[in-house]
């Protein structure tokens, strides 16, 4: 279960190109928009694509975005909850 | 009327491989960005031609100050079409068809102004110019245009190009300090040299 | 400095080949937009203006080979061949060429045809224009993201003030295609029903086609010309997608033309504005005409007539503001109901005619870029 966590920390990292953050620098719970990894707009398009494309799942609704990308966690929880 | 404007300073270069390597170039401007030890993350995000004009004025910043109201003027000849190629990657096949936002965002030649504007604060003019060649004359005239009728105040003019096989980098910061004049020879010869 | 006119006018879209028909068109609140199934452009349904391809075909055929021209080429062809052919007397030895496209003819990625590879590169196509009708001096293209198309009107005025031209012709166009589609989903950004902007319930932008062309003049003997006052362009500085919270770079470069137009912000009498229909970029243009003292300004947007036609759409919405101005007619900016911007403005809900001297046309897009051009009907 803690596998899908890890995977997705290094999948953040390989496909938003956080070239100076390295997977044991992201806490489940960090925020992922907060100052700690400092996503922006485009990452959160970006993780819709992840979504999809790596899980099938598709957000039909953007705007739960918010939510659904918070944290590491929030991420895990949506993906198991929807595969 | 008395030319009151100089070529400040400029930065020039380029490479030339012998096929087309992309990769190649990605790993070389992240050694080229570690090498100007800056702590700029979004360095990372941003497509190759963006990562051209970031070193560039980085390597520009050293010499120079440039104001708030430093125009951008660019000119190139590929647009922005190593990344218009890869956004096409990931749309010409009907069952991997994943395009993504942070390339597509790439996909226009002015982004690179964009990124520069944002780390340098430059609250300016952009335009952005395509030709088959470094248009001297243009460049230097549509940059005097705005000098003159004060739309800027000092302008980093020039030519950032990218293709698959290589790229080609000089851009010169105008101003009213200096001592070579702001000509279209001047400029043709610096392009050159 | 010369003063600049921009005295004709052309435009192809899916409401006419011809600015009269444009114009008709936008007066009875038709709309181009409609409901698209296309798997060549995308792997679902959306909506957006395209042109019917059998007319532009039947049309560029009366004037040239067809096989010779990419369909954007034929687009662009066709509205300056109109131009050309009411503007006779138009000498090619002074007429500088200015194209405006954001991605050209990207279309050509996907599938060559019988073209050649580097016909992808913006300059072959502005060549392709260029030896079609024989211009004698090399073309200048700009592709400024969705600003262009009024750019370039501006780097035409620049060109002709510095005296080695006496005419120019700008040409703008840019395709509905598969490329650009595909990414505007990816950004969420496509609405899916006809846009609706500065709405309440407005939820994104449509991706349309056209191609515009405009003949302009140190001179002017034409009644219907309009004189450029006063342009300027501002990068917000602040984000490549999205547009400044705070309108920054629109407040800053309306201020700059004002500037160069020698008025103060009181004599615009309407404005046609940017109006994609996105929640920030409507919500970023409201808040800039609040702070320049504009938001009292009848304004109307009409990205929900042509959608979002990307570098065509500053210069196809610049001549319908050259024939609001000369007609003294606003045209409704359609798709609009409740108010859905923080900073209310006076958007234009049924065409009317009132008295029109000065006009504001803006224009932002990506990579953090604005636009301003301000034009004044010439006196008769």
């Amino acid at each position: 279960m803690s596998d899908l966590r890890e995977e997705l920390k290094y999948k953040i990292i390989e496909q938003l190109n956080l070239e100076d953050i390295s997977v044991d620098e992201i806490e489940n719970n960090d925020e992922l928009f907060g100052d700690e990894i400092g996503l922006d707009s485009i990452d959160a398009l970006e993780l819709i694509v992840l979504l999809e494309k790596d899980y099938g799942i598709k957000l039909s609704d953007p705007k739960k975005g918010k939510e659904v990308f918070y944290s590491v966690e929030t991420l895990a929880t949506f993906i198991e909850n929807n595969r | 009327m008395k030319n009151k404007y100089f070529i400040t300073d400029f930065v020039k270069f380029s490479k030339q491989l012998k096929t087309a390597d992309v990769d190649a170039i990605q790993t070389e401007l992240k050694e080229e960005y570690k090498a100007l030890a800056v702590q700029y993350p979004k360095f990372h995000k941003m497509d190759l031609l963006s990562k051209l004009g970031f070193i560039a004025t980085e390597l520009l910043q050293k010499k120079v100050n440039f104001p708030s109201d430093t125009a951008l003027i660019f000119q190139n000849n590929a647009s922005s079409l190593v990344t218009d190629i890869q956004h096409q990657k990931s749309i010409q096949e009907k069952d991997a068809y994943f395009p993504s936002p942070s390339i597509f965002v790439y996909t226009l030649p002015n982004i690179v102004m964009g990124e520069i504007a944002i780390r340098h604060q430059l609250q300016s003019e952009n335009t952005f110019f395509i030709s088959e060649n470094f248009q001297a004359d243009l460049i230097k005239n549509y940059t005097q245009s705005l000098l003159d009728t004060k739309k800027a105040s000092a302008s980093i003019s020039g030519w950032i190009d990218l293709n698959t096989e290589g790229y080609n980098v000089f851009l010169a910061f105008i101003s009213e300090k200096g001592t070579l004049p702001f000509t279209t020879e001047n400029l043709q010869h610096k392009f050159t040299a | 400095m010369d003063e600049v006119f921009i005295t004709d006018d052309q435009i192809i879209s899916p409401l006419g080949f011809s600015s009269e028909e444009n114009v008709k068109n936008l007066r009875n609140e038709v709309s181009g937009i409609q409901e698209i199934s296309d798997p060549d452009l995308a792997p679902f349904s959306f909506f957006g203006a395209k042109i019917n391809r059998e007319n532009v075909a039947e049309e560029f055929n009366a004037i040239g080979p067809l096989s010779k021209y990419t369909y954007l080429e034929q687009l662009m062809i066709l509205a300056i061949d109109k131009l050309l052919k009411k503007n006779t007397e138009t000498d090619f030895s002074n007429t500088l060429l200015v194209v405006s496209t954001t991605k050209g003819n990207i279309d050509l990625l996907k599938s060559l045809g019988d073209f050649p590879e580097k016909r992808v590169k913006l300059y072959e196509l502005a060549r392709a224009i260029q030896h079609f009708f024989q211009f004698k001096n090399e073309p200048l293209v700009v592709s400024n993201a969705c600003v262009s198309g009024a750019l370039a009107v501006g780097v035409a005025k620049k060109m002709l003030q510095q005296k080695k031209y006496k005419n120019a012709i700008v040409v703008a166009g840019d395709l509905l295609s598969e490329f650009v589609l595909s990414g505007f989903n990816s950004f969420q950004a496509l609405d899916d029903k006809i846009c609706k902007p500065y709405s309440k319930n407005r939820n994104g932008i449509n991706l349309g086609e056209a191609a515009a062309a405009v003949l302009i003049k140190k001179q002017s003997t034409k009644k219907n010309a309009i004189k450029i006052l006063g342009e300027a362009s501002v990068n917000d500085a602040n984000h490549i997608s999205g547009p400044s919270r705070t309108g920054e770079g629109l407040v800053k470069s309306v201020e700059k033309a004002l500037l160069e137009a020698k008025i103060s912000s009181e004599k615009i009498d309407f404005i046609s504005a940017h109006g994609t229909a996105t929640l920030f970029n409507d919500e970023m243009e409201a808040i800039a005409f609040h702070r320049l003292g504009l938001s009292r300004k009848p304004l109307h947007s009409l990205k929900a007539y042509y959608g979002h036609t990307l570098g065509a759409s500053a210069l196809l919405e610049t001549i319908i503001t050259k024939h609001s101005l000369t007609q003294n007619e606003l045209y409704k900016s359609l798709g609009f109901s409740e108010n859905g911007v923080s900073k209310a403005l006076n958007i234009i809900e049924n065409p009317k005619k009132q008295d029109l001297q000065i006009a504001l046309k803006t224009a932002s897009g990506f990579g953090g870029c604005n636009y301003a051009i301000i034009f004044e009907k010439k006196s008769v």
